[in-house]
């Protein structure tokens, strides 16, 4: 969460809930929706790295609220971030860890797992194509990352075909 | 019919259009037995759209041309609405396709010497419809389908997309209970996959029932039911459950790292 609000933030300063509406409608209804309380938490600790800085503002009907702005340490940081090659692969993968390890120990059979894990698998895809057909053709972020995570689940499901070809 | 039979998830008590039952499939090349089939049991209801998934050579394609009367099973029984048809002859399982079942394939299959409308109203023309009655349906098909400028056409200068889409219509001119389907995707980029799909699920609500060879996940999850085939034998055969409304599961998939 820390560095896509250091990169709203890059634009203009803004305010908790402000972040919150623009990550929303960049990314479209497939991207989790941010949790508001998690917001204010990762702004408050960003503030503390010193990355970004806040002052209230008067508002004359409401609380006042808060507004956040990047400092150059912030900056920089996020330079840093947009800089370096994000991870490749998921090596750690939680299932496979499972699948390899629960038979050892004699809390699962093999088959199952999977069977378990394809029809997990499945359900998601069900509901990325639902997502898929729902999204907007000129919103080619929310589309992309619809199409990514459908690519991703893909991949999935073709590794858990050769784990089953080897394994069982 | 005895009621005795497995029942699965999905299936509740619509009658069964196709059932299968300990369907062996044994081939031999050059004095070796290849036991691509080892008592397959399956279930499909009328109007079900299942997707057949699972490695290479764990049996799918077979699975389907058996069920589909391309090639005879080794031992087994088919039953197709209500009918015992395993025992049939080429000819009879030729009348059986025309009348009843639909054939998709990945590499579409089309006549090449025959223009795109005369491969779609070839088998209204073999089932014994009058030409105009043939010519009637065709026209309606590749409306349907978005092609029907094409009709004068060779298949050859289509895109593959297009191929598929009069592959589709051929496949539907008869009104076929049953659309057997082998990787129809498969050989099709994403945007043509994705019309192809829009087709199929339109077909599935017509009431058409589609069994379907797939490995494209994005097609078996648009089905009632996965069967997942190894080594011959169906592995696991599950609906598919949709995750209710919010976002938690897409939420694992779609996690932003930062």
């Amino acid at each position: 969460m820390r560095q896509p609000l250091l990169a709203l933030l890059a634009k203009e300063p803004a305010h908790g809930y402000e972040l919150k509406l623009a990550l929303e409608q960049t990314f479209g209804q497939a991207y989790p929706s941010p949790n508001i309380g998690q917001i204010y938490v990762t702004l408050k600790r960003l503030e503390q790295d010193g990355l970004v800085c806040s002052q209230d503002v008067e508002q004359t009907t409401r609380p006042n609220k808060r507004v956040y702005e990047l400092t150059s340490a912030g900056r920089e940081a996020l330079r840093a971030w947009v800089e370096e090659p994000s991870d490749g692969p998921r090596i750690r993968d939680e299932f496979f860890i499972k699948l390899i390890l629960a038979p050892m120990a004699g809390l699962a059979d093999r088959i199952a797992l999977m069977n378990a894990q394809r029809r997990h698998y499945l359900s998601l895809m069900r509901k990325l194509t639902d997502l898929q057909a729902d999204a907007d053709r000129a919103d080619a972020p929310a589309r992309l990352l619809i199409e990514g995570a459908v690519l991703h689940l893909q991949a999935d499901l073709d590794w858990l075909e050769r784990c089953q070809e080897e394994l069982v | 019919m005895r009621r005795s039979e497995p029942r699965w998830p999905g299936v509740g008590d619509t009658p069964a259009l196709l059932r299968a039952r300990k369907l062996v499939k044994v081939y031999r090349a050059d004095g070796v037995e290849v036991e691509a089939l080892r008592g397959v049991d399956l279930e499909l209801a009328i109007g079900e759209f299942v997707a057949i998934m699972g490695p290479s050579g764990s049996g799918k394609s077979t699975l389907l041309h058996v069920l589909g009367g391309l090639a005879p099973a080794t031992s087994g029984e088919i039953w197709l609405r209500g009918q015992r048809v395993d025992g049939l002859s080429t000819a009879g399982w030729a009348i059986l396709r025309r009348r009843h079942i639909g054939f998709v394939f990945q590499f579409f299959n089309l006549l090449s010497n025959m223009t795109v409308a005369d491969n779609v109203e070839l088998p209204a023309l073999l089932a014994g419809a009058n030409p105009r009655q043939a010519r009637r349906r065709r026209e309606e098909l590749l409306a349907e389908l978005g092609i029907a400028d094409k009709a004068g056409a060779a298949p050859a200068r289509l895109s593959g997309g297009e191929q598929q889409r009069v592959a589709l219509a051929r496949a539907l001119a008869n009104e076929p209970s049953l659309l057997l389907a082998d990787e129809p995707t498969g050989n099709l980029d994403s945007s043509n996959t994705r019309d192809v799909l829009r087709l199929l699920r339109r077909v599935h609500a017509g009431g058409q029932a589609i069994l379907m060879v797939t490995h494209d996940a994005r097609v078996a999850s648009l089905a009632d039911r996965v069967i997942n085939l190894f080594d011959g034998m169906v592995a696991d055969d599950a609906a598919i459950v949709p995750i209710p409304r919010g976002l938690n599961g897409v939420r694992d998939v779609l996690e932003l790292r930062g």
